[in-house]
């Protein structure tokens, strides 16, 4: 308890190592553009993953005009429709999320949270960024390469990914889509070394790792959650690299395509498929962890009050980190793989239900009692648990094994994961820009334009996905670009199609006027000052908003207590800063700064 | 005051969705009501779970709004009330996963009398095969493919000579009898997928899958692939007809069996000589 509670610290430990002196930038290019600085760096990561993102946001538009509307539009081919949705998946889960999490905001707050003047190794993490631009660039070249991108589905499951009944299969696309893949994989590593080394490392005096802030915790799991299971992926496309330029049959058995048979003997469809969601399904943790300890954060800022459990919640980000490393078949339920296997991954995967249960209470327990403040950032913190609690529900629908044979590979699942992986962690990333933009800029998003935003996209984004699960249901399966004849097929199920593909038009239009507050409040936005949240954490406390070069003064601030002292009994206002030393004196040096 | 609203909203209307709206599962074929069921208890315990949390966190937004001169609570921790938590949500897992297992038990045990057919899928289109009188199915390789073996039959393999071969035609299967359905695939990966049987499985070249269902109803029912085979994907359809016993033996007699389809290639050779 002693760390929960208010207790300050007694004896400071030292300063272990003498600070480093940071390379300072001597020019526009190096403060600007080849910056080693983690904020310019997280500033890069993010705009590239939102730029790419709005590719994504497009293509999602398309892919919703052929599904609501089929036959209307000319241009929407079956190949084109797949080439979409592959893109489309691939970009958002790793090319947004997961670089716009770890990137974006894990180069942003971790220096910051944890009170060190930057990343360990600011050359590396500018690297990484460059080496994540390259993979990008290479993804969008694939638009433009003779066939066209891939469209093997974001799964690239093979023989499919590389034969010519798929797009792209026999052409550049999938070269591309690989190539880009190892990129991004090596960009990523030398950015998560550094994150990891970072938060283990570089904490300042008084920041034990349990007195850090869960949104820490939750980048900090989820970044060796993918270090460890990026490599899976990364022999993967070596794999299917070889087979398809080399002749080698890794993934490739006997088989006939059109009547021909082709050069390919021995090989294993279904180990891509392990290898694949090895890295799959880790992947969606490193996408929901740091969701669920930004959350957390705004949540307990917001409503005033300390979050609840705070030991059992760094535990449970844990605990679902390592438990998500032993669940990845309850993606091949219907694979093809021993049935037996059935039991032990329909068991492991509902066990996982159990601590990121006890995090939802958590985060309601938190409202309980508190003195909630209905901004921007709790509204879409309130959006989140709407959406991740339904999502997360539909889960135990498909992890349990025999519910799932049913619905696999049909719209529920869909429907599923875009409310668990991508509805949900998305509201958190609104939540969390229009909390930490203020700290970024010095000036306050727009609260008309982002009442607007908030209100169409949380009510759009569940009427596009709940619908969608009773389309899985009746029978619909995944990645039809039409429906064709079929006795589920009814004008009601048309009509239901065209309404959710109105509403996703709806609710992307409003991220057109999200990106444009972007832009306006960098100009017109209100000042806000340093701490506008009156929020603990330390990057609240730096003295210059937005933070410089360096982050904090002359000396690193010291850390007393832990990230969530709101409303604390007979405290003089209703929050202490994690450097305040409150019921003892600052020492002479911490007051002098 | 707005979102507290919104939230009692997206409750009542999710449940008045589920019970009111046309959309729900095609009505079921097979013997794997079980899943159904397992499938309902799910809709139960998930459902309660969601209207709890959602409503309480309405009732918390409502209730500890800010208002001039509130404090909020100072509770770091509760084990009490988290420990209840984790067993509660413990039991309610368990009270799905429980029915889940047992059926998915009856789902991999499949039963001594079944019989053995084939489904060989290629893009994209399916192809079948049924025993003969020996009630065994020959032996098969991909390897072995060709125009005049389109679902590459070993031809020295005695067991196959009587197989029933039914090439992108409706399948038919008795009534009653369950039937162990064997999944092979000619080139990339498909998944034999009829919405009134509930199961499917997927079918991969150089490898045997398998489901079995025992077929509770007659009539045609439309074979859809469910794995992504490339772009023809959606328009690999075929049909599965349930009969009665009758029927059946009337429409087996009617099918030609390997040997018989690799005889004619001769008959017509040997007929086109005479002319």
């Amino acid at each position: 308890m002693a760390d929960a509670t208010p207790q300050a610290v007694d004896n400071i430990p030292p300063a272990e190592v003498p600070e480093v002196e940071l390379y300072h930038p001597k020019s526009w290019w190096t403060k600007y553009v080849f910056s080693q600085d983690a904020k310019v760096i997280a500033i890069q990561y993010s705009g590239t993953a939102i730029a790419i993102g709005l590719v994504a946001l497009v293509l999602s538009w398309l892919i919703r005009l052929q599904l609501g509307f089929p036959g209307t539009f000319d241009f929407i081919t079956p190949e084109a429709y797949y080439q979409f949705i592959t893109m489309h998946g691939m970009i958002m889960v790793v090319y947004l999320l997961t670089a716009l999490f770890l990137g974006g905001f894990g180069n942003y707050l971790i220096p910051l949270m944890v009170g060190a003047r930057d990343m360990v190794f600011p050359y590396v993490n500018m690297l990484s960024f460059w080496v994540y631009l390259l993979a990008v660039l290479v993804l969008v070249a694939s638009f433009f390469a003779p066939g066209g991108p891939t469209g093997a589905g974001w799964t690239l499951y093979p023989p499919q990914a590389i034969t010519s009944g798929t797009p792209g299969g026999q052409q550049a696309g999938i070269l591309l889509m690989l190539a880009s893949l190892m990129l991004f994989i090596v960009g990523f590593t030398m950015g998560g070394l550094n994150y990891v080394v970072t938060v283990l490392q570089a904490r300042t005096r008084g920041m034990t790792l349990m007195r850090m802030p869960l949104t820490v915790w939750g980048i900090f799991t989820a970044t060796v959650m993918a270090l460890l299971a990026f490599p899976a992926l990364f022999v993967a496309c070596v794999m299917m690299l070889f087979d398809r330029l080399l002749g080698t049959s890794f993934f490739m058995p006997a088989l006939v395509e059109f009547g021909e048979q082709l050069e390919y003997g021995g090989g294993s469809p279904i180990l891509f498929q392990h290898l694949f969601w090895f890295f799959g399904h880790p992947e969606v943790y490193i996408v929901a962890l740091p969701a669920f300890g930004i959350v957390s954060d705004l949540i307990s800022t917001h409503a005033r009050k300390n979050i609840f459990g705070y030991r059992m919640m760094v535990w449970a980000i844990v605990g679902i980190g390592a438990l998500s490393f032993i669940v990845w078949a309850h993606h091949m339920y219907v694979s093809g793989m021993d049935p037996y296997f059935g039991f032990f991954f329909a068991t492991t995967t509902l066990i996982i239900a159990v601590p990121t249960a006890i995090k939802v209470y958590n985060w309601v327990l938190t409202l309980w009692r508190g003195d909630i403040h209905l901004s921007l950032p709790m509204l879409f913190a309130i959006g989140f648990i709407v959406t991740f609690v339904n999502g997360g529900l539909t889960g135990l629908f498909l992890g349990n094994v025999v519910v799932d044979v049913p619905l696999s590979d049909t719209m529920f699942v869909v429907a599923h994961f875009h409310m668990v992986m991508g509805v949900a962690p998305i509201m958190v990333i609104f939540g969390a820009i229009y909390h930490w933009y203020p700290k970024m800029t010095g000036r306050m998003l727009n609260e008309a334009m982002g009442q607007f935003h908030f209100w169409v996209t949380f009510v759009g984004a569940y009427a596009i996905f709940f619908p969608m699960h009773y389309v899985g249901l009746v029978g619909v399966p995944r990645r039809y670009h039409e429906l064709g004849d079929a006795t589920f097929v009814t004008d009601s199920l048309h009509s239901l199609n065209a309404f959710i593909s109105v509403a996703a038009l709806i609710v992307g239009f409003a991220q057109v006027v999200f990106m444009f507050n972007l832009f306006w409040s960098l100009r017109y936005g209100k000042e806000s000052g340093g701490n506008p949240w009156r929020a603990t954490t330390l990057e609240w406390q730096t003295p210059e908003t937005p933070p410089i070069h360096g982050n904090f003064g002359k000396d690193l601030p010291i850390v007393y207590r832990w990230a969530y002292d709101y409303s604390v009994p007979d405290a003089p206002d209703d929050y202490l800063a994690q450097n305040d030393p409150w019921p003892q004196k600052a020492p002479a040096s911490e007051a002098a700064s | 005051m707005a979102i507290a609203l919104i939230l009692v909203v997206v409750v009542v209307g999710s449940i008045m969705f589920h019970v009111l709206s046309p959309w729900w599962w095609t009505p079921i074929a097979s013997n794997w009501g079980y899943i159904d069921d397992t499938l309902i208890i799910t809709f139960w315990i998930t459902g309660v779970v969601f209207t709890l949390v959602i409503l309480f966190m309405a009732y918390c937004v409502l209730r500890f709004r800010h208002k001039e001169g509130r404090k909020a609570a100072y509770e770091p921790e509760n084990n009490k009330l988290e420990w209840a938590l984790t067993i509660v949500t413990g039991l309610g897992v368990a009270a799905m996963l429980a029915p889940g297992l047992i059926v998915w038990a009856q789902f991999v045990s499949v039963p001594d009398e079944a019989t053995e057919i084939e489904v060989l899928a290629q893009q994209w289109s399916w192809n079948f095969r049924l025993p003969g009188a020996d009630g065994k199915l020959g032996l098969s390789d991909n390897r072995l493919i060709d125009a005049d073996n389109p679902l590459g039959v070993n031809r020295s393999d005695a067991a196959g000579q009587d197989d029933i071969i039914i090439e992108a035609d409706d399948l038919h299967l008795p009534i009653g009898k369950p039937v162990k359905v064997l999944l092979r695939s000619a080139d990339v990966l498909h998944d034999f997928y009829v919405p009134e049987f509930r199961a499917k499985m997927d079918m991969l070249p150089g490898m045997v899958t398998y489901f079995w269902f025992t077929p509770t109803r007659t009539g045609e029912f439309e074979i859809l692939c469910a794995e992504l085979c490339g772009v023809g994907h959606p328009h690999m359809r075929g049909f599965v007809v349930i009969d009665t016993e009758e029927d059946y033996q009337e429409w087996l007699q009617e099918q030609s069996t390997f040997a018989q389809l690799s005889s004619p290639t001769k008959l017509s050779a040997a007929a086109r000589l005479e002319e």
